[in-house]
This record gives structure tokens, sequence and C-alpha cells, in this order.
């Protein structure tokens, strides 16, 4: 069972303003039947001031959902709707003395039903862009979606640089074989695609980077165009890009060698321990954004393996 | 108010015959049973009884078909480890989409592992297609591993039959039976069942122990290799009084067969037929012909599991609920969506199991209780008018 505060088992036993409120002027459906969690917010909104006289709840869902609900609306009740739109999950979790992380997305539907219902009062159309994952790290409340989208925007191939960005990974390292296997995920789809469809990848607003030592931000659609370099520099560009690399490899009991150079895609043998690892896609994944960069062209990066199927 | 307990498929409570035979092993007979002196002899000798009782609870034909494990999961996970490992020439599971997890996540990550996995279906009252079935097998079958009876449902599979057409094939057929051992007869000997799996704990002995049957002839390869413990089948030394209590909880339910049959499940309809005719909007899920006596799962609709619980928790009842948020996902019961329960009642399934500990008085309690909770809940919940569902007029975003 979970461990919730005093005050989420006292808002769920006796939930303050639930029902429905017959002569409200502003209501927010959010939610999903299919998630298990669906919200009705009622509001009373005074025309003059915009301030919200009353609101009311209905609330399909779990003890924290409806303990949620009921402590929004005692939130809001007597706020202008400028003050009430302020409100975040946050707020609403630590009214409740915190929720247990499974639980963030239970106050995020709150406030989304509190946009909802502003929305409608003012007869606008509220759009939700609200997608939701699995949670992958339990200490920091970060879903699948969320990391997927950091590094994917930012290009990132290791944990530690998830960690970095999403802070998802950095507590009890429980949730680093999930992370991997999104970081393994997007690295094949990044080598795999062809070329011609890439495009820039949107912005996911990442948060800033909370420590040092993260490489240069980097998405394809950054990718400067073609370069000018003859034929020859080119190669030697490369080489000395992945001499660069190789102490960090062979740190890591790993090595590189480069096999054949055939236009754009650079076929390479990773040896050592690198070979089968489950990082082995996202370690050349992380190897072909440097050649990117040095180059000034997209290249991909392939195991020599795939030498004559490409 | 004595709490009450009806999620015995969850856990049980020891027996208190097998906490008074387990206490000796923590003290006096505190020796290994791989000792050569007298403290050891006497404890391996305990064993050898405890294994007995096992053999006898499940009809197995040698007592060296018992090999002793950590727990369900071990066993489970042992099994198609093993198989795999013995077969290397074969490279596919089959199983069914409603196994326990101990199953299921193993089968995912053997599939990222290049195995290919095939996971039955099952209808909306959780059976089988036994063609279905037939079809997925063949000569690149490992193992067949389909559970004896579910945990949320209690459905029973016909998996005496299902071991049979395995065998056709070469596979290896290998059975989850934590819930079925012990609440139904079961007859090893007669059955062409290669692997059993079985866990204390669900039958009134400790946690943290459990069996891998395995017949005798069947190829196999330890999970855990060291000592020479279980013929080598399972190294690591004893867990000594789990184990010895293990064996009075076979022999218990042995005793208690019957009654489980009769006089607890008359408690189970007892309760269900009175849920049902006290709740509007609700039904029961699985197999209701073919199950286990002790099992009642019931779909309330329009009001989510957890808030059941909690409430049922506060009336002093102990239940369990195939919604999302009891299990922390984002999606209600990976059973309930096989069977293609409705979402809108997915979320308010309620489990109640039984055990033989479960009295008339406590029934009759709960039968009070739960229809105030379910129409306290309804209340709250914007898919419910005054008197029934009024889903069309409430349609929010991204539902
Ligand atoms: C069908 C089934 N299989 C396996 C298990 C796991 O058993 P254990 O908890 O002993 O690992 C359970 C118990 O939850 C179960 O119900
Ligand atoms: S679960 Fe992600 S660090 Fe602990």
């Amino acid at each position: 069972m979970w461990d919730y505060s005093e005050k989420v088992r006292e808002h769920f036993f006796n939930p303050r303003n639930a029902g429905v409120l017959e002569d409200a002027n502003g209501v927010g459906d959010v939610g999903s039947i299919k998630c298990g969690d669906a919200l009705r917010l009622m509001l009373k909104v005074d025309p003059d001031s915009e301030r919200i006289l009353d609101a009311r709840f209905q609330t399909f869902g779990c003890g924290s959902a409806i303990a949620s609900s009921s402590a929004l609306t005692e939130i809001i009740k007597g706020m202008t709707l400028d003050e009430a739109l302020k409100v975040s999950n946050q707020d609403i979790a630590d009214y409740l003395d915190g929720l247990p992380p499974e639980k963030m997305h239970c106050s995020v539907m709150g406030r989304e039903a509190l946009q909802a219902a502003v929305a409608n009062y003012r007869g606008e159309e509220w759009k939700d862009d609200h997608e939701e994952g699995a949670l992958i790290c339990k200490c920091f409340a970060v879903d699948a979606v969320l990391i997927e989208e950091t590094i994917r925007a930012n290009g990132l191939t290791t944990v530690e640089q998830v960690a970095h960005y999403t802070k998802a990974g950095g507590g009890c390292a429980s949730c680093h074989e999930g992370i991997e296997e999104i970081l393994a995920k997007v690295a094949k789809e990044v080598c795999t695609a062809p070329t011609a469809e890439k495009k820039p990848t949107p912005a996911a607003v990442p948060p800033a980077p909370t420590a040092g030592a993260v490489p240069p931000a980097f998405t394809l659609g950054a990718v400067p165009p073609a370069s000018k370099l003859t034929s020859f520099q080119r190669m030697r560009r490369i080489e000395e890009t992945i001499e660069s690399i190789r102490p960090m490899l062979q740190r890591d009991h790993g090595d590189i060698e480069i096999v054949e150079i055939d236009g754009k895609n650079i076929y390479v043998n990773l040896k050592g321990a690198c070979v089968g690892c489950m990082m082995e896609a996202a370690t050349l994944n992380g190897i072909q954004t440097k050649l990117v960069e040095a180059l000034g062209e997209f290249v991909r990066l392939l195991p020599a393996s795939q030498l004559g199927r490409a | 108010m004595n709490p009450i307990y009806l999620d015995n498929n969850a856990t049980t409570a020891c027996d208190p015959a097998v906490v008074e035979a387990m206490l000796p092993f923590f003290t006096a007979q505190f020796g290994n049973p791989s000792s050569l002196h007298s403290f050891g002899n006497k404890v391996g000798f305990a064993l050898k009884e405890a294994r007995a009782r096992v053999q006898a609870l499940l009809g197995a034909e040698h007592e060296s078909e018992i090999v002793f494990t950590s727990c369900g999961t071990e066993s489970d996970n042992t099994a198609i480890l093993s198989a795999l490992k013995a077969m290397p020439e074969r490279n596919q599971v089959v199983t069914t989409a409603v196994e326990h997890p101990a199953i299921l996540a193993l089968c995912e990550h053997l599939e990222k592992e290049g195995y290919v996995v095939t996971r039955l279906g099952v209808d909306k009252r959780g059976r089988l297609d036994l063609d279905e079935y037939k079809a997925a097998l063949g000569p690149r079958t490992a193992i067949v591993s389909a559970m004896w009876a579910n945990n949320e449902t209690g459905t029973i599979f016909p998996v005496e039959a299902m071991a049979e057409m395995a065998h056709a094939v070469g596979a290896q057929f290998h059975t989850d039976a934590v819930q079925a051992v012990g609440k139904i007869a079961i007859d090893l000997k007669k059955t062409k069942i290669d692997m059993l799996s079985l866990s204390g704990h669900k039958l009134h002995a400790p946690k943290g122990v459990g069996v891998l049957y395995l017949k005798r002839g069947t190829r196999f390869r330890p999970l855990l290799r060291g000592g020479h413990q279980e013929r080598g089948r399972r190294a690591g030394t004893e867990n000594t009084a789990s184990i010895v209590g293990l064996g009075v909880a076979c022999e218990l339910a042995q005793q208690h067969m019957a009654y489980e049959n009769t006089a607890v499940k008359r408690l189970r309809d007892k309760l269900e037929a009175g849920i049902l005719a006290a709740v509007p909007r609700c039904f029961p899920t699985g197999d209701v012909a073919n199950r286990l006596p002790n099992t009642s799962n019931i779909a309330f609709e329009f009001v989510e599991g957890e808030a059941i619980l909690l409430l049922l928790n506060q009336a002093g009842i102990a239940a369990s609920s195939g919604s999302a948020c009891t299990s922390g996902s984002l999606e209600p019961s990976h059973v309930m969506r096989a069977m293609g329960i409705p979402y809108t009642a997915a979320h308010g399934t309620t489990r109640f199991s039984l055990s033989r500990f479960n009295t008339e008085a406590e029934i009759d309690r709960v039968i009070a209780t739960v229809p105030s909770v379910i129409a306290k809940l309804r209340k709250l919940s914007p898919y419910w008018g005054e008197s029934g569902p009024k889903e069309e007029s409430f349609a929010p975003a991204y539902a």
C-alpha cells in the first residue's frame, strides 16, 4: 500500500467540496478512463472581479486523485483566476504534505482541470499537450516520455548525461537498466533512419544541465551544411576524431578501429569490452555525434558487420 | 472489531501448527543438513520428511522430484531458463498473456535477448483457445509455461491436456501452480507435466520458501550452481525451518482439501452472490464455473480500485485490486486487459480471496459493508449520476 501522508488520507476520507456545483460558469473535464483518473472541476467565478467564489469537483480515481482534487478546490477558492493559474502541481502536492512519486500525476491532473475550467469560463479552447509515459525513475518521478524527449533533443548517449539533464538515474540507480533501454532505442532509430528523412528535433524544453562535463548540446537540426574538405582532409579528420576517442574506450577496456569509409557511412569495429555490451548502440551513437561535429556534415557510424548491407 | 483478511491469494497467515513445527529449527535443531554429525543428521531427516509431505500433496511419483527453492518466482525462473539452456536447438517459449509477472517479466527479458515468445490470449471469461495453442507449438518450442490457476480471477487452465500437447512436439511443459496447490487436488504422476512451481506463503507456510517439481527424466540445468544441496539442482544451504514448515503446511492442506472445496467455496459463493445482489452495475470476472474455490473477482463499474481498497481497509476489510493505481503502472491489470474488460470496469476490479480461516460472520460483515463503499465513491465519480452511469455527459479531454 502507498505511503500516504496523514493529510492525503484525511482529504480522501473526508473530501472537501465534492459533488456538483449547480451554478458553475467554468467547467474543466480532464483525465482518462484508460489511465484510471478523471476529474471534473466546476468553478463559480464572479464576472466583475474574476474571483473564484466557489469550486467543487467530481473525481474518478485513486486515493491521491481524490485527495488532490479536494486540495485543489480548497487552495483556489477565493483566488482570482490569474492567481489560481499560478498554482502548480507542486503546490497541490505540498498542500497535502507530499505525494508518492508514482502519484505525482494526480496533482498534474488537478492543475490541468484548472486550466481547462478557466479556459471554459473565458470561452477559450483548451488544448491538452499532455503525454505521459511509464514511470522510469522513482527517486525523481521521471517518466519515459520525458527521458526520451530529452535524449533526442540533446543527443544524449549515456546514463550519466540523462541524470544531468533530467535527474533520472541520479539516485538509487535501480532505473539504470530502463534508461539504458531508452538510450539504445533512440540510438537505434538515429543510426538506421535514412538521412533524407531527418527532421530537426523539436526543442523539448530540457531542464538546464545541473552539473558540468556535459558535451555540447547537439540536435540533428543543428547539423551544419556539408563541409568543403577534400576527401583526403576528410579522411584525416575522421581518423583524428576516432583517435581522440580511443583512450576513453580503452579506459573501459574497449577499443575501436576504422574498417571502411564509404561516403556517408563509416564502418568500424568495436573491440573488447564494447562488443555486445548493452551500451554498444549508445557508444556508436555518441561517437557518431562527435564525427558529425568534427566534419560538419551528417555521417552514419555503423558496425563493420553491416558492411555490404547498408 | 477484528480486521477481516480476504487477500489470501496475495499471501496467507502461517498456520499455528506450522509455526510450532518450525521453532526448534531456529534453536536446538540448528545443524546444517549436509554435516555428518548428529546436529546435521537430525535436520537432514526433517528435510526428508518435509520432502515426502510435499510429494504426497502433489502426487509426485518420486521424492527426489521435489526441489526446494527460495520462492515461487525462483521456481518459475529456474524452469524456463533451464529448458532454454538444456535444449539450445530450440528458441521459443509459449506462455499465456495472463501469467504472473514472475513469468511475464522474464519472458520480456528473454525476448530482448533474441528468444521467441508466444503469448496466448484469453477470451472475455479468461479461457484459452486450445486450437490457438496447438498452432503456436512447433519444432522450435523449448518450453510451454501456463499457470494452473490465475491469481487474479482464480480461472483454472487445462494444464494436463496442454502438457500432452507440448510433449507431442518435444517441448517441456511447466506450470506455475502457486495459486492452485493446496486449493485443488493435484496428482502429478498421472500427468505429463514436467515442471511445477509452488510457493509456501500461499498455503499457510512462511514466505521465502518454494518448490520446483521436476519430473524424473526431465533435462535440467540449475540456476544456482555451488554446493551439492538438492542433488546439485539448487545449490545453497537449505532454509531448513521454512522447509519443515512447508512440509507441515502441505500435510494440513491435504487434510483440509475437502473443506476448501465445500465450506470455503460456499462462503465465497455467498459473498459473491450477496455483493452482486446489493450493488448495481458490477459483475464477476474470469471463468466463474471453472475457478479456484476461494477466489471471487468482482468488477465495480465507474469506481476506482485503490479508492475501494482504502475505504474497505478503513472498515477493517483487506482485499486487493487490479487497478492501475494499486500497481503504480499506467494501465489496469494485464489480466483484465487480456480479457477485454472495459476500462470503466477494469479499474474497479476487486479481488476477494478466502482461506479456511474465514468465518461466516466475517462474510456477512463484508456483504453489509461493500455496497456503501461503492455508493460513496460513485457519488464522487463524474461518470455516475443520481442513479446510474452518465458516461455520455462526461467526455474529458484526452480520454
Ligand atoms: C501465480 C503466481 N506465481 C508466482 C508468484 C510468486 O511467488 P513468490 O512470491 O513466492 O515469489 C505468485 C505470488 O504472488 C503467484 O500468485
Ligand atoms: S529510481 Fe531512478 S535513481 Fe532511483
